[in-house]
């Protein structure tokens, strides 16, 4: 057992190590994961421990991703890196029509293990192209699944699921989870089963739904909330596709409000889907608004006084709660 | 070990390695004419059904092709991994595809390969190593250098081979995959089908040259440039370029000078070439060559005996598929996702 914190970097790093220690035939690929340890650091010393399995590839996003479809169509489980989530859509081709197709467009003859692995999101002042949360431009892509963990031991959990899903998987990390530690570091890690949802805080007034880094700002925003004699529930969805709508109607049933926490646009979003999926399942037991925090139709600006004025804070998710207390 | 450029001249691609490897080595031109007819064959019928409506979506023709399919494929073993493009009904043929089960698909019937989901353009035969033809111009190019790079990983002598047209040359993810194939001496055998025309578009139009191969030089890899209208030509230069591979020296380059004789795909007037260049091509007709070769051998009736042959293997395979079922609507809905393994920790 190690000593110490477990960091959401670190709990991936595990994740990939434990996963290519097992298993020979499991493949790690993308920009600059050798020697340099990975634009974000996950990757570190991993191309030592698993040499030859650690592949570093040119710049070549669409290519690199088809060749990790050639890989795993071939008996490969492999995991690629794309460095920034904004240029996932140079590889979006090989995600949609072929990593997420080949399964049911060939009758069920080949299987396509491959986890897209990415850190996406802002608050750090990238500007637009190096910002985004694009969960959401993938979600109707049928035969791709879609995860976003937010804390250290649901990234170790999800990611050894996500590599042993016989599915292309798009893993979204976030830039400002990397540094979140557990309290302590855990006695054991385990896989987590993918389209589970968890129950982050246990509360009775609003249920807030949210993925990823979304849901430690909304954790922030409970808190502040109770000292105001508000009492959230808070749902990490976790995983966003299959999305575990049973999870958030138990809890909608419950305390008849909704809000839905993310990053990315509003319009066309996560919450979008969450929030008609509510409607359609549980509109006689609403009891309130049901509302959206995200990101306004706006690329994200460099300016980091901007960016923070554009992306989802405390301040709008605890307005959001709010208003959902009443028809107001 | 990289290629060495005094073993294959890679910055003057044009030339011909038919003879210079494994000379006296002997083809059977029998055989090889039998599939390139059967491939004919199958596409005439393909077009007729089209112009009948018995098909849907599109559909994009070989005929004119058929000596790169076939030349191709002599030069390979069971185990070695293809990746095929939209016009790929040659390649599946050559590879020893079932024609009953390649109607099957055309049709969107459940016996089909892929259970009528694919269709023409997204045609896989796993147990043949066939990873399937491509809907997406260019889309095949990385997919099958990440075969090449899984038969490395395996260290195993298999080759993966990929075809590909003039076209999709144009395609980014062509420089990619030509490039991490050779940064990684991948055992890959590209081969373009030159046909000129990508469309309506005609290579010269779109690009400063005529040849594919002089861009592979760029990434270091050996090329030919190989009469695509000539079967023997193209079996010889493929052996020798897959033999190569074989050994571990990294990825090739084939370029098969060829013409599709009908349009590109079903609806298509060909306002953009002549018919003067199309009669000209056909006077270059491979199944006519192969025919005159096997005449020195065989008699004008033992021929028309193996035309009769095939032409009624077609007819039945056809109509063997065409009674097979349609699928249901269940059916329609399941397999989106694999199964997922065992769940460890
Ligand atoms: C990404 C993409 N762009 C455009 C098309 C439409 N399209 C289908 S085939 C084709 C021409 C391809 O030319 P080439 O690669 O030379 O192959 P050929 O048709 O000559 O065999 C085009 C433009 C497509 N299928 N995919």
């Amino acid at each position: 057992m190690q000593k110490g914190k477990l960091s959401y970097r670190k709990a991936i790093y595990n994740a990939l190590d434990h996963v290519m220690e097992r298993d020979e035939k499991v493949v790690f690929m993308g920009e600059d994961i050798t020697e340099y340890g990975g634009a974000f650091g996950v990757s570190s010393d991993l191309c030592r421990k698993h040499p030859g399995r650690v592949i570093a590839t040119p710049i070549s996003e669409g290519g690199f991703t088809g060749a990790a479809v050639g890989l795993s169509m071939t008996g490969y489980r492999v995991i690629i890196e794309i460095m920034f989530m904004d240029f996932i859509t140079l590889a979006a081709d090989q995600i949609i029509n072929h990593a997420a197709n080949v399964h049911y467009m060939y009758g069920g003859q080949v299987k396509c293990p491959l986890v897209i692995r990415t850190p996406a999101g802002g608050y750090r002042g990238y500007g637009p192209s190096h910002s985004k949360s694009m969960e959401n431009f993938f979600m109707s892509v049928p035969g791709l699944k879609i995860v976003a963990p937010s804390t250290a031991l649901d990234a170790y959990g999800c990611l050894v699921s996500a590599v042993y899903d016989n599915n292309p998987v798009l893993f979204v990390e976030h830039k400002l989870l990397y540094n979140i530690e557990e309290d302590a570091y855990p006695k054991r890690l385990e896989a987590i089963p993918l389209g589970k949802a968890r129950v982050a805080r246990a509360g009775a007034d609003v249920t807030v739904v949210s993925h990823s880094y979304g849901v430690q700002l909304s954790m922030e925003a409970a808190k502040e909330l109770e000292k105001e004699g508000v009492d959230v529930e808070l749902i990490d969805i976790r995983t966003l596709k299959p999305l575990d709508m049973a999870a958030i109607e138990a809890s909608v049933k419950k305390t008849g409000r909704l809000v839905y926490v993310e990053e990315g646009d509003t319009f066309g979003g996560i919450g979008s889907e969450v929030v008609s999926g509510i409607v359609e399942r549980c509109l006689p037991y609403l009891d309130g608004r049901v509302l959206r925090v995200g990101k306004p139709e706006v690329p994200i600006p460099a300016s980091m006084v901007a960016e923070r004025f554009i992306l989802p804070d405390t301040g709008r998710i605890k307005e959001a709660v709010k208003k959902s207390l009443s028809w107001k | 070990m990289k290629a060495q450029a005094d073993e294959f001249d890679i910055f003057s691609t044009m030339g011909d390695l038919a003879g210079k490897v494994e000379e006296g080595q002997g083809f059977d031109i029998l055989e090889m004419y039998k599939t390139a007819l059967t491939i004919r064959l199958f596409e005439e019928k393909v077009d007729w059904l089209f112009a009948r409506g018995k098909l849907g979506g599109t559909t994009h023709l070989c005929i004119g092709q058929e000596a790169v399919a076939v030349g191709v494929m002599e030069a390979l073993r069971p185990d070695d991994y293809i990746v095929s493009t939209h016009r790929g009904h040659g390649h599946l043929i050559a590879r020893g595809a079932e024609i009953t089960k390649i109607f099957s698909e055309l049709l969107g019937k459940r016996e089909g390969y892929c259970k009528g989901r694919g269709g023409t353009q997204h045609l896989s035969v796993m147990p043949l190593n066939f990873l399937g033809t491509n809907g997406i111009t260019g889309g095949g190019l990385p997919i099958a250098t990440g075969a090449g790079l899984s038969i490395k990983l395996s260290g195993e002598d298999r080759v993966a081979v990929c075809f590909f047209g003039e076209g999709a040359s144009n395609q980014g993810t062509f420089h990619e995959s030509l490039n991490m194939a050779s940064a990684w001496d991948l055992p890959v055998v590209y081969v373009c089908e030159n046909n000129m025309y990508a469309m309506s578009t005609r290579f010269t139009k779109v690009s400063r040259f005529d040849d594919v191969a002089l861009r592979a030089a760029a990434f270091g890899i050996p090329s030919v440039i190989v009469d695509g209208m000539d079967v023997v030509k193209v079996a010889e230069n493929a052996r020798t370029m897959v033999h190569k591979v074989r050994e571990g020296t990294g990825p090739v380059l084939i370029e098969a000078k060829t013409y599709r004789f009908c349009g590109h795909s079903k609806s298509d007037a060909r306002v953009y070439r002549s018919r003067e260049q199309e009669s000209e091509w056909k006077d270059k007709d491979p199944l006519v060559k192969m025919e005159a070769t096997l005449l020195e051998k065989i008699s004008h009736g033992e021929l028309e005996h193996v035309r009769r042959s095939v032409k009624s293997m077609i007819e039945d395979s056809y109509t063997e598929a065409e009674r097979g079922a349609d699928p249901d609507i269940k059916d329609a809905m399941e397999g989106v996702y694999a199964e997922r393994e065992a769940l460890i920790s």
